[in-house]
C-alpha cells in the first residue's frame, strides 16, 4: 500500500485534534492485500483511538483474525467530537484505519462493548459508516454487524442494532462463523439464510429470531425463539486451555500516548473471589491460569517486537494467581536488564507485594492501594469482600514501616442492606490507617512527609449475573446522601487532615443501571439520545443528563422500574437466555446470603457449586490437569 | 560513551505526528533495533537522546536529526542504520549514521538554519501563480532591504523583519512546476516557519494562499561554521 495513502484530505487532517488518530501505519499493523483475501472484518471499539487501543481484547482478536490467511481484520474508532462534525457536515463515510478505506467495504463489523455508557458511540459508528441503525432495516451490501464483550451478557437495550451478539470469549467460534459466510457467500445465500445458520453455532446470538411478549406490569413475560432450529438458550463461549490459544506477540505500537502505554500480559481469567456486586467475577467463571512459561516466552516477544519500555500484569486479582512469585523473580530480573518498568495493578497488599514493589517502583511516588469497597466488617460480608480490617491494617502497617506515605482507599456507596454506620466506618478505617503512621513513624523519621490518604467512592451499579442483579439500586438524591454521610464520617476524625475524599458523578450511575438491567424497550432511549445529539455518553464533559432523563420520559419508561426497583425471586430477566454456567438459583442464594451478612468461600478454598465446573476447565473440581 | 548522529527522513502518512510523538516514536524503535544505546541513571532511566529543531506537523524531511549516546567506544554505523531501518515503519528512513566528533554540540543547540523545498498540494493547484510569477516575486523580494511580517502567536503579536532570518531564497530551475527553495533559520534562540516567508511572498503579489495549500519538506538542517558559513549537521559527524 502506498505510504500516503490517507482516507482524509489533509485540509481535514490539519484541522482536527491529534490528526495521528486517523493515519494508521503504525508499527506492526497489517496490511494486507484486499485481493487476496476472502472476508474483511471491521474491528472496532466504540469510544476515541487513544482508549480503544488500550484494550486488550481487541489486540487478542485482530492477531487471531489476521493470522487467517483468508480475513482481513483493521480497526475502526469512534472519531473524536471534531472530526465527527465535519464528516457529518461534509456527508464522509467512517474508515478502517489499516487500508484506509470505508467501513462498508468490510464483510463484517464487530463491536466490543466494554461499557454501557458508548452505546450511544455504538450508533454513531453505524450511522456515520452508512450501515441502518437497526438489523431489520440492513441488506446484503451491508456488512454484518456483530458484538461482543462484558455488556454483551445482557444485549437486549442494544438488540435491534446488531445482527448477532458473540456471548463469551472470542477466541473459539469465530473459525466456524467465518467459514459458515464464505460458504453461503459461494452458494448464494442471503443475508436471512446466513443470519439463521449462524444463529446456531454456539456461543452466538441473533436477536432478530426471537420474539419477547411482556406482561402487563412491563417486566418479561416470555422469551422464545421465532423460528425453528434456533436454540432457547446460549452458552458462554470459554477458552478452556489458555495456553494454547493466540495472544498478540507483535501487538500495534501507536504513535500518540494511549492509556495502555505498555505491553500488557494477561496472566489469567477469572477470579476465585466472588464479591458479590462483581460482575466480572461470574462472567470470567472458572479461574485459569496461564503457565508461567509460555508467559515469559510471550512477553519477551513482545518487549523485542514493540520496544515498549513498561510491562503491565493483568488480571482481575493478580495476588490469586498461584505462580505470581516465580514469574515475577524471572520478569524483575529480565526487565532491569532491558530497563522496562513493571508496573502490578491490583495485587492485595501483603508482605509479598510489598517486597515486589520495593523492587519494581519509586516508594516516594508510588502509592499503596486497597479496594476494601465497604467501610465495615459487616458490610464487607454482605459483599462478600474478602478483606478484613486486620488484612488491611497490617498490610498499612507494613506499607507504613517501608516507607510509604500515599495511600489509595476504593469504596462504593449504595451497596444492598448498607446503613449509615457501614459508611461512616469508612472514616474510621482511614483514619486508622493514618493513626497507625503517626504511631509508627517518629517526628524526626517522616522524610517522606506526612501520610496521605486520598477515599474515593463510586456509586453502586447492579448488573447482571450477579447476586445483586435483584437489588435495587439508590436514587441519585441518596447517593448524594450517601455521599455526605461519608464524607461527615470522615471530618469527624481526629485525623481527616491527611484524609481527601472525593466521589463520583450520581447522574451517570442510574442511566448506567438502566443500560445494564434494561430490556428492549429500552432501545429506543439509546437511539432518541443519539438522534437527540447524544455522543461519548463516558466522558463527563459530554454527558448531557437532561437528554437521558427526556429520552426515558418520551419512550414512556421510567427509572423505577429498571433502576431502583427490587425484582422479585422469580422474576424473569432479559439476560436469562444466556448461560454463563454460573447457575441463577446460585446467584440467588449468595443474595439471600448476602441479606444475613454470610460470607462465601473463595474457589480456591472450597468449592461452592456455583455451575461454571460445567466447563470443565481451570480451577473446578474435576477438572483433569495435564492429563494426569 | 560516544555520541551518534542519526539522519532520518519522514514522508508520507506520519508527516501528521507531532515532535513528541517522534521522540517516543524512535525510545521503542531503538530498542526494537537493539542499539546499544546509554541510559540516564536514576529509578526511572531514559535514553540519552536530543534531537534537532522540531518539525511542524503536516511537513515532511529529507534532514532530521537525532544525536543518541552510544554504549560502545566504536560504534559499528552502518549495523546501527541497519538494524533501525529494519525496526521502523517505511515512512521513516534511516539516512546516514555517524560518530560526533567529542567535541561537538549536540543537535539541538547547534542547528541553525534549515532548507526547504515548498510546492502546491496538489488539490490546492488552482491557487498556485504560475512559474514566471513567483520568480518574479521572490527576485523583488530579495532586492528589498526589509521585509516587514506580523507576526501573531496565541499570546503575542510582533513586526518581525524576514530579512534578518532569511539566508537563500529562489526558486527551482524547472519551468513548469513551481518549486520554492528557502534556507531559513531556526536556531532554538530565534526562529521563522517557512509559512511565514510564503505569506510574505504572496502577498508582495497581493495572491491569495489559502490554508494547507502548501506541501513542505525540509531539505537539510545546518550549524554555522566559524566562518559564518553554513555545515549541515550530517557533515559534523565522521
Amino acid at each position: 500500500m502506498s505510504q500516503d495513502k490517507l482516507f482524509l484530505s489533509n485540509d481535514i487532517l490539519m484541522s482536527v485534534e491529534k490528526p495521528e488518530r486517523y493515519i494508521g501505519h503504525e508499527v506492526n499493523s497489517c496490511i494486507k492485500d484486499p485481493d487476496s483475501v476472502r472476508v474483511r472484518f471491521a474491528m472496532c471499539f466504540p469510544d476515541v483511538y487513544e482508549i480503544g487501543m488500550s484494550h486488550l481484547g481487541i489486540q487478542i482478536l485482530y492477531d487471531m483474525f489476521n493470522s487467517f490467511d483468508d480475513v482481513w481484520c483493521e480497526r475502526v474508532y469512534s472519531p473524536w467530537v471534531d472530526l465527527d462534525k465535519v464528516m457529518r457536515e461534509n456527508n464522509i463515510p467512517l474508515f478502517m484505519l489499516e487500508s484506509q478505506e470505508p467501513v462498508k467495504y468490510a464483510d463484517f463489523l464487530g463491536i466490543t462493548i466494554q461499557y454501557e455508557m458508548c452505546y450511544t458511540n455504538i450508533l454513531q459508528i453505524l450511522d456515520l459508516s452508512g450501515i441502518p441503525l437497526e438489523s431489520k432495516d440492513r441488506n446484503n451490501d451491508d456488512p454484518i454487524v456483530i458484538g461482543g464483550g462484558p455488556c454483551t451478557y445482557n444485549p437486549e437495550p442494544i438488540a435491534d442494532f446488531f445482527d448477532i451478539f458473540y456471548i463469551g470469549e472470542g477466541e473459539t467460534r469465530y473459525r466456524e462463523l467465518i467459514d459458515l459466510y464464505e460458504k453461503c457467500k459461494d452458494e448464494g445465500y442471503s443475508r436471512d439464510d446466513f443470519l439463521i445458520k449462524a444463529a446456531s453455532i454456539p456461543g452466538l446470538y441473533v436477536p432478530r429470531f426471537y420474539n419477547v411478549e411482556y406482561n402487563e406490569d412491563g417486566t418479561l413475560k416470555s422469551f422464545e425463539p421465532s423460528c425453528d432450529g434456533i436454540p432457547n438458550k446460549v452458552r458462554k463461549e470459554v477458552v478452556k486451555n489458555l495456553d494454547d490459544t493466540y495472544y498478540p506477540k507483535k501487538p500495534i505500537v501507536p504513535y500518540i500516548r494511549c492509556i495502555q502505554d505498555r505491553v500488557v500480559l494477561e496472566i489469567m481469567r477469572g477470579c476465585i473471589r466472588g464479591c458479590r456486586f462483581c460482575q466480572a467475577g461470574e462472567l470470567y467463571r472458572p479461574v485459569r491460569e496461564r503457565g508461567v512459561d509460555k508467559l515469559l516466552e510471550t512477553v519477551y516477544a513482545m518487549l523485542d517486537a514493540t520496544g515498549y519500555e513498561e510491562v503491565s500484569l493483568s488480571s482481575l486479582s493478580s495476588s490469586d494467581y498461584t505462580h505470581l512469585p516465580e514469574l515475577l523473580d524471572n520478569l524483575i530480573e529480565e526487565c532491569s536488564k532491558r530497563k522496562v518498568n513493571i508496573t502490578l495493578p491490583s495485587l492485595r497488599i501483603d508482605a509479598f507485594s510489598l517486597d515486589v514493589m520495593n523492587k519494581v517502583e519509586d516508594i516516594k511516588k508510588s502509592s499503596v492501594t486497597f479496594a476494601p469497597e465497604a467501610g465495615s466488617q459487616r458490610l464487607r460480608n454482605v459483599i462478600n469482600k474478602g478483606l478484613t480490617e486486620e488484612d488491611i491494617l497490617s498490610g498499612a502497617g507494613q506499607a507504613i514501616k517501608g516507607g510509604w506515605t500515599k495511600f489509595k482507599f476504593y469504596f462504593m456507596l449504595g451497596h444492598p442492606f448498607e446503613t449509615d454506620e457501614d459508611i461512616e466506618g469508612i472514616g474510621d478505617l482511614a483514619n486508622k490507617v493514618a493513626a497507625e503512621f503517626f504511631e509508627l513513624v517518629p517526628k524526626d523519621k517522616r522524610t517522606n512527609g506526612p501520610i496521605s490518604i486520598t477515599v474515593s467512592t463510586s456509586f453502586f451499579v447492579p448488573k447482571p449475573f450477579t447476586a445483586f442483579q435483584w437489588a435495587p439500586q439508590c436514587t441519585q438524591d441518596e447517593f448524594i446522601r450517601k455521599a455526605y454521610v461519608c464524607r461527615g464520617g470522615i471530618a469527624n476524625q481526629l485525623n481527616q487532615k491527611r484524609i481527601h475524599y472525593n466521589w463520583h458523578d450520581a447522574d451517570t450511575s442510574v442511566i448506567e443501571a438502566l443500560l445494564a438491567r434494561g430490556d428492549r424497550k429500552v432501545s429506543a432511549v439509546i437511539r432518541k439520545v443519539y438522534e437527540k445529539g447524544g455522543i461519548y455518553d463516558a466522558w463527563s464533559d459530554y454527558y448531557k443528563h437532561d437528554r437521558w432523563i427526556e429520552a426515558i420520559n418520551e419512550c414512556g419508561l421510567s427509572l423505577d422500574f429498571y433502576a431502583f426497583r427490587e425484582r422479585g425471586d422469580e422474576e424473569l430477566f432479559p439476560w436469562d437466555f444466556i448461560d454463563i454456567g454460573v447457575s441463577k438459583a446460585f446467584l440467588l442464594k449468595e443474595y439471600k446470603k448476602a441479606a444475613r451478612g454470610e460470607i462465601t468461600y473463595n474457589c480456591r478454598h472450597k468449592c461452592s457449586g456455583c455451575g461454571a465446573a460445567s466447563f470443565g476447565a481451570g480451577i473446578c473440581p474435576g477438572v483433569v490437569k495435564n492429563g494426569n | 560513551m560516544k555520541k551518534i548522529r542519526v539522519r532520518f527522513t519522514k514522508h508520507g502518512a506520519v508527516r501528521y505526528i507531532g515532535h513528541l510523538d517522534v521522540m517516543r516514536y524512535f525510545q521503542k524503535c531503538i530498542r526494537r533495533a537493539k542499539v546499544n544505546v546509554s541510559y540516564s541513571a536514576g529509578y526511572s532511566p531514559h535514553q540519552i537522546m536530543t534531537f534537532a529543531a522540531p518539525l511542524g506537523v503536516g511537513l515532511e524531511s529529507e534532514g532530521e536529526y537525532m544525536d543518541l549516546g552510544i554504549e560502545d567506544e566504536n560504534p559499528d554505523c552502518e549495523a546501527i542504520k541497519n538494524a533501525l531501518n529494519e525496526a521502523s515503519v517505511p515512512e521513516i528512513r534511516i539516512r546516514s549514521v555517524k560518530v560526533l566528533p567529542d567535541t561537538a554540540g549536540n543537535a539541538m543547540a547547534s542547528v541553525y538554519a534549515s532548507a526547504y523545498e515548498i510546492t502546491f498540494f496538489d488539490d490546492k493547484k488552482d491557487a498556485c501563480p504560475d512559474v514566471n510569477k513567483i520568480r518574479e516575486l521572490i527576485d523583488k523580494m530579495n532586492e528589498m532591504d526589509h521585509c516587514i511580517y506580523h507576526k501573531e502567536t496565541k499570546k503575542t503579536s510582533r513586526d518581525i523583519d524576514l530579512k534578518e532570518f532569511i539566508y537563500e531564497l529562489k526558486i527551482g530551475d524547472s519551468s513548469d512546476v513551481p518549486l520554492i527553495y528557502m534556507t531559513i533559520n531556526s536556531s532554538s534562540a530565534d526562529s521563522i516557519k517557512p509559512l511565514f516567508v510564503m505569506e510574505f511572498l504572496m502577498g508582495l503579489g497581493n495572491i491569495n494562499l489559502p490554508a494547507n495549500a502548501l506541501k513542505i519538506t525540509r531539505l537539510d538542517m545546518y550549524t554555522q561554521k566559524e566562518d559564518g558559513g553554513l555545515l549541515s549537521l550530517d557533515e559534523v559527524g565522521i
